[in-house]
C-alpha cells in the first residue's frame, strides 16, 4: 500500500487551520488539524477523545448482563446494533439459542435501526452540503422510528431492549401496526429525498469525485459497511457470516463502483430501502413463542413464575446478585452495523465479569481514515469528506 | 510446539509450520473460532506472511487490541483479528509480552489502520510499538499519567 503523498507546498507558507471540536459540521466533539497551502489541505489530522468515558473499562467491574445499557451510550445512534452485538457475543460464550421470535424482533429492530443512522447520516451531510429541508425531512421520519423504539423499550435512544437470551419485553398491543405504518410511509419519502438530490446539479457537482475510496485503500484502512461497497467490493456480513437468522431473510446487498461522495449517498439510500423490505419481511413473518431462552441461571425467570415456584425466586436472586458466569475463554463476533463491521471481543476468564471487553468501532476507522482522503484536496470538500465517511464521536472515544 | 492432533492439520497452522517451525506457540479452537499464539520477536514476519501468502490472503486486519492478563507474566496480549477478504476465513493471532517495559514491533507498514489502534493500545496498556511513526496517546490528555486499561489501575481512576 503506497502511502499518501502529500504535494509540495506552491508557497513558501502554510497555514493551520483549527477544525472544532465544537464545530457543528463536526456531528459532535471532532478536532481536525488542517495544514493549508492556499486551498489545498497538504496534511489533516484527527484529534479524538473529548468524549472517552472509559467503557472498556467500565464493563470490566460489572456483571455480563448489566454491561448492556453501556453499549447504548457507545454508538448512540445505533443502539439496537451496539445492544446485539454484545448480546451475541455473550451468548456464543455461553452457547445459547435464542427462541425465533426474538430473533426475528431482533433483526426487525436492528433494521430500523439501520434507517434511523443512515437517515441521520443523509440529513447531516445534506446540510453540510446546503441541503438544509432534507435534513428537517429525515429528522422528521428519524422522529417516526425513534417512536417505534420506544414503544417497545420506553426510550427513543437507549434502548437496551436485546437482552442475553432473547429481548426485554413482549411488543405491546399495537406494534403491529405502528411499524406498518412506519414502513408504508418511508419508501415515497425516499423518493422525496431522492427527487430533492439525486440529479441536483449542485448535489452533484459538491459530490462526484469527491473523497474517492479504493476498494484496496479501504483493505489498507480497515473500512468496512456501505463506505467499502461503495468502491463495488460485496462485503456484508449479514450474507457473509449470517447472525441471527438473517439467512432466512431475503435482500440485496447495494453497491456501487465510484467510491466517491455520492456513491456513499447512493448506496446508503438503496440500503434503507432494502431495509424497509427486511423489516417488512420480519413483521409478517414473526414467529410466535417465547422471547428470551429456557436457561435458568442465565435469563431472569418470568415475574409470574416467580410468585409462584420457589426455584424461579432462587434463579432470580442468584443472577441478581451473583450474575452468571460464563466458560474461560474468548469469542470475537462481528456484525454488520449501519457504520460497518462492529466487533464485540470478549474474553471470560470463567467468573461472572468479563475479564476484556473490546469493541471494534467502525466509526474510529472511518475517522482515521479522514487523515488519509483528506490529503491533497481542497478545504472546499473537506466538509464533504468528514460528513460522508459515517461517524459517531461516542462510539470513536467510547 | 506440540499441537493437539485435529489443530495441527489445520491448514493455517501447517502454512505456518512451512513459513517457520517455532513461530506458533499455541495453538486453540474455541467455539469454532481459531486462534494462534505466535512467538512475539516474529510477530511481524508471521503477520507480513498471513497477509501476502497467495494460500492464506489474510489481507484484511479487523482489529488490533490488548488484553492484560495481570497478574500471570507475560502478562500482555497483543491481539489481532484477521480477515481474508477473499474466503471470508477468520483467524486471531496473539503474541505475549511480558510486563517491564512492554514492546513490540509495530504493523503500520503493513496495515495504516494499525496506526490509531497501536496508538490506543500504547495509550490504555502502555505498550510500546518499535517503528510506529508517531505514538502518542490518543484517547487520554497527553499528560495524563498511568495507563488505564491496565488491571492493575483503578476503575474509579487513580485516587
Amino acid at each position: 500500500m503506497a502511502e499518501p503523498v502529500t504535494p509540495p507546498p506552491l508557497s513558501q507558507q502554510t497555514m493551520t487551520l483549527n477544525v472544532g471540536p465544537q464545530h457543528p459540521s463536526t456531528h459532535g466533539v471532532l478536532r481536525v488539524v488542517l495544514e493549508l497551502d492556499g486551498e489545498t489541505i497538504l496534511r489533516a489530522t484527527p484529534d479524538i477523545g473529548f468524549l472517552h468515558t472509559g467503557i472498556e473499562k467500565n464493563a470490566e467491574k460489572l456483571y455480563y448482563s448489566q454491561v448492556i445499557p453501556l453499549t447504548d451510550r457507545i454508538d448512540y445512534l445505533a443502539p439496537m446494533s451496539n445492544n446485539l452485538v454484545y448480546c451475541l457475543a455473550v451468548e456464543k460464550l455461553l452457547q445459547l439459542e435464542v427462541p425465533p421470535r426474538a430473533q426475528w424482533l431482533r433483526v426487525l429492530l436492528t433494521e430500523l435501526t439501520r434507517i434511523n443512522n443512515h437517515l441521520v447520516w443523509l440529513g447531516t451531510t445534506a446540510l453540510e452540503i446546503g441541503a438544509m429541508s432534507v435534513f428537517l425531512y429525515c429528522f422528521r421520519e428519524r422522529e417516526e422510528i425513534l417512536k417505534i423504539f420506544e414503544l417497545v423499550s420506553g426510550q427513543r435512544m437507549m434502548t437496551s431492549y436485546i437482552r442475553i437470551g432473547g429481548v426485554a419485553l413482549e411488543p405491546p398491543p399495537g406494534f403491529h401496526q405502528a411499524v406498518d405504518r412506519v414502513l408504508n410511509m418511508l419508501p415515497p419519502r425516499f423518493d422525496e429525498y431522492e427527487e430533492l438530490l439525486t440529479e441536483n446539479r449542485i448535489w452533484l457537482a459538491r459530490t462526484r469525485g469527491v473523497g474517492v475510496l479504493t476498494t484496496d485503500e479501504c483493505f489498507a484502512y480497515g473500512i468496512t459497511g456501505p463506505n467499502l461497497r461503495a468502491t463495488g467490493f460485496n462485503l456484508d456480513l449479514r450474507k457473509a457470516e449470517p447472525y441471527s437468522s438473517y439467512d432466512k431473510f431475503d435482500f440485496d446487498v447495494p453497491l456501487h463502483t465510484a467510491g466517491d461522495v455520492y456513491a456513499r449517498y447512493i448506496v446508503r439510500i438503496a440500503e434503507m430501502r432494502q431495509s424497509v423490505r427486511i423489516t417488512r419481511q420480519a413483521l409478517e413473518g414473526l414467529p410466535e413463542g417465547r422471547i428470551l431462552a429456557d436457561a435458568p441461571g442465565i435469563v431472569l425467570p418470568e415475574r409470574e413464575k416467580m410468585k409462584a415456584e420457589m426455584e424461579a425466586l432462587i434463579y432470580h436472586f442468584k443472577i441478581v446478585v451473583d450474575g452468571f458466569a460464563p466458560p474461560a475463554g474468548e469469542v470475537y463476533l462481528p456484525i454488520e452495523s449501519p457504520k460497518g463491521e462492529l466487533g464485540c471481543y470478549l474474553v471470560s476468564d470463567g467468573g461472572s465479569r468479563p475479564w476484556r471487553m473490546r469493541w471494534r468501532p467502525p466509526s474510529l476507522l472511518n475517522v482515521q481514515l479522514l487523515g488519509h482522503i483528506l490529503t491533497g484536496r481542497l478545504i472546499a470538500d473537506a466538509i464533504a469528506i468528514i460528513a460522508s465517511v459515517d461517524f459517531v464521536l461516542g462510539e470513536v472515544d467510547r | 510446539m506440540a499441537l493437539s492432533p485435529e489443530l495441527a492439520d489445520h491448514p493455517v497452522l501447517r502454512r505456518l509450520e512451512a513459513f517457520h517451525p517455532e513461530a506458533v506457540v499455541e495453538a486453540s479452537d474455541f467455539r469454532g473460532q481459531l486462534a494462534v499464539v505466535v512467538r512475539s520477536d516474529l510477530v511481524r514476519a508471521v503477520l507480513e506472511f498471513l497477509k501476502d501468502d497467495s494460500a492464506l490472503r489474510f489481507n484484511f486486519l479487523a482489529d488490533l487490541t490488548a488484553v492484560d492478563r495481570y497478574p500471570v507474566e507475560p502478562r500482555f496480549e497483543i491481539v489481532y483479528q484477521l480477515r481474508a477478504m477473499q474466503s471470508g476465513q477468520r483467524l486471531r493471532v496473539k503474541a505475549r509480552v511480558a510486563g517491564d517495559d512492554p514492546r513490540i514491533d509495530s504493523v503500520v507498514s503493513l496495515w495504516p489502520v494499525a496506526d490509531m489502534l497501536e496508538r490506543e493500545v500504547f495509550d490504555l496498556f502502555g505498550v510500546r510499538f518499535d517503528g510506529h511513526p508517531n505514538l502518542r496517546r490518543l484517547l487520554m490528555p497527553d499528560y495524563w499519567e498511568g495507563f488505564p486499561l491496565r488491571k492493575d489501575y483503578p476503575v474509579e481512576g487513580p485516587r
